[in-house]
């Protein structure tokens, strides 16, 4: 567990300014939605009017009206963007970073098998995620009690659960291809969680239009709609399995990768 | 059984070369110099002997295991120093040299404590904040505190002032007499020549000589130190050639009897030809066009 303490060490700022961001930013929501709710059936009628736009953003389906609607829609974001954010920078970065920093010489002279650390730099990106998390859901529960409102525990936890998954994998993948890199990662990280975000946006778009619906599979923002899943009272498994195996393979990919690349 | 041992020991980048068919064996106990210019692969041997990159063909083994398969038990008994050093961002050298003792699952923190206090330095510093040679240090004790069977030590003087580097061949001496091997990759030769039993010298990626450092000084070449005037444009094998003006100073490794004939010609007050310095050695090596000595 030594790497395991180490990168928990070295990573303690970025995860400290991550999730105080994210939660930061889910409580000003939730504290907002008091003043907002009021507001919030013309919003709604205003938001009807915007077509695929709508669609988009799953408020088609939900009334942001109800702090269930206002959280999978506004917080929902916040909390998917920052946390895949996160996830991707922490995962890209795990392995590569040593060979950027030039320190994988010293920690590769060490008599440790190429394996173990890849085992316990998954595990530090995992816990730094798991934490995270933790951390941020009970931010916006205590953040749900303090507007005096009840929590809709099934709801928010779905939707935590969804999200967590959702880093849990792009970290991974991240992780997959941070073991084929010899320089950080940073850009490429960011830039595939965006790319995921905006696919599901295209995704949403197309439920309508009845084109790229299998973006959907691709994507894992898909299984975080908020819209989905407060309909549906649960996550979809059709779309859970394919990110499951796409984790799967990243990490099994890293593990190959890394016993066995030459080392900068 | 040989402390490194390798055969044909290739690494190709793609195909750039790394080092080529390279056969050397260094004893135990052995204080060997391996000598070459920077980009002649000395780095490249090293990383492959410790499993950082994987050989193209050939085999390596440290005591008798093989670096690739058994690279765990190999590194178990191995202290590196890089030629170049770097840390973990914000790390104390205290923290850096527990780490690395840590994953070495040793207590190392006594001797971690001498070698600092023998090469001045301060643990409870950040290696950010350590000069070049503050940090080179923190490398060396980093390579010394588990008491490795096997010191590889690439470039380990640069950044050092010339005290320190002093206390540090006293410290490699002191682990040489208790039976621990010592391979010293250097293209600074006075370090070699001073401290090494045994040398190899890398060219190009191969090993181009390799022996003791008196079998090494045993090239045919010659310096030669003459006060006065000699013409030497008729002898072919001259090297290194320095005029001044009381008279000449270069390496000869052409035929001795035309040596002293042109010496006999020429306007002579006095001569003298000496073994040559290592220096030279590795001139009369890196100056054959086809790398043969």
């Amino acid at each position: 567990m030594t790497i395991v303490r180490h990168d928990l060490r070295q990573g303690r700022t970025a995860f400290a300014l991550w999730t105080a961001a994210i939660a930061f930013l889910l409580a000003i929501c939730l504290l907002m939605f008091p003043q907002m709710k009021g507001q919030m059936e013309a919003v709604s009628k205003v938001f009807s009017l915007m077509g695929s736009f709508t669609a988009a953003f799953g408020m088609d389906r939900l009334n942001i009206g109800t702090l269930i609607g206002f959280y999978a829609v506004e917080c929902g974001n916040v909390l998917g963007l920052g946390g895949a954010f996160f996830a991707s920078l922490t995962g890209v970065s795990a392995l590569a970073k040593e060979e950027r920093d030039h320190t994988a010489e010293l920690l590769l002279t060490h008599p440790l098998s190429r394996a173990r650390i890849v085992s316990e730099k998954l595990a530090a990106v995992l816990i730094q995620v798991t934490a995270m998390d933790v951390i941020i859901l009970g931010a916006a529960l205590v953040s749900v009690k303090l507007i005096g409102e009840t929590i809709p525990w099934k709801e928010m936890l779905l939707i935590h659960t969804a999200n967590y998954l959702l880093q849990v994998e792009l970290s991974c993948v991240c992780f997959g291809i941070s073991a084929f890199l010899h320089r950080g990662g940073a850009g490429l990280g960011i830039g595939l969680a965006a790319a995921m975000y905006f696919l599901n946006l295209i995704a949403n778009i197309a439920d309508r239009t009845g084109t790229f619906k299998a973006l959907k599979y691709i994507t894992p923002f898909a299984y975080c709609e908020g819209a989905d899943i407060v309909a549906d009272g649960k996550l979809d498994p059709t779309l859970l399995i394919p990110g499951a195996l796409l984790a799967a393979v990243s990490v099994a990919a890293a593990y190959w990768r890394y016993t066995t690349k030459d080392i900068r | 059984m040989d402390a490194i041992r390798t055969s044909g020991l290739t690494k190709y980048y793609g195909r750039t070369r790394g080092v080529e068919h390279i056969d050397l064996a260094v004893g135990q106990g052995d204080f060997f110099g391996f000598i070459g210019p920077n980009g002649a692969g000395k780095s490249t041997f090293i990383r492959t002997l410790l499993g950082l990159i994987r050989p193209s063909s050939g085999q390596g083994e440290i005591f008798g295991l093989d670096v690739t398969k058994d690279r765990e038990k190999v590194l178990k008994r191995v202290g590196y120093l890089p030629s170049e050093t770097a840390f973990w961002p914000g790390m104390r050298v205290k923290d850096i040299l527990k780490l690395s003792a840590d994953l070495r699952r040793k207590d190392c923190g006594a001797v971690a404590g001498q070698l600092c206090e023998r090469l001045r330095l301060d643990a409870g510093r950040k290696a950010d904040e350590l000069s070049l040679g503050g940090r080179k240090k923190a490398a060396i004790v980093c390579a010394l505190q588990h008491e490795p069977d096997l010191l590889i030590l690439d470039e380990p003087t640069s950044g050092l002032d010339p005290l320190i580097q002093r206390e540090f061949f006293a410290l490699l001496r002191e682990r040489s007499d208790r039976g621990a091997t010592i391979f010293l990759s250097s293209h600074i030769l006075s370090e070699v020549q001073q401290n090494c039993a045994h040398a190899a010298i890398i060219r190009d990626g191969s090993v181009i000589a390799s022996g003791s450092m008196q079998d090494l000084a045993r090239t045919g070449a010659r310096r030669v130190s003459v006060l006065g005037r000699v013409e030497l444009d008729a002898l072919s094998g001259v090297r290194d050639l320095q005029t001044t003006s009381a008279g000449l100073d270069f390496l000869y490794s052409g035929d001795m009897r035309e040596l002293l004939t042109a010496l006999a010609g020429g306007d002579v007050r006095d001569v003298t030809i000496s073994e040559p310095a290592l220096e030279d050695v590795f001139l009369h090596y890196y100056g054959k066009g086809d790398g043969k000595p």
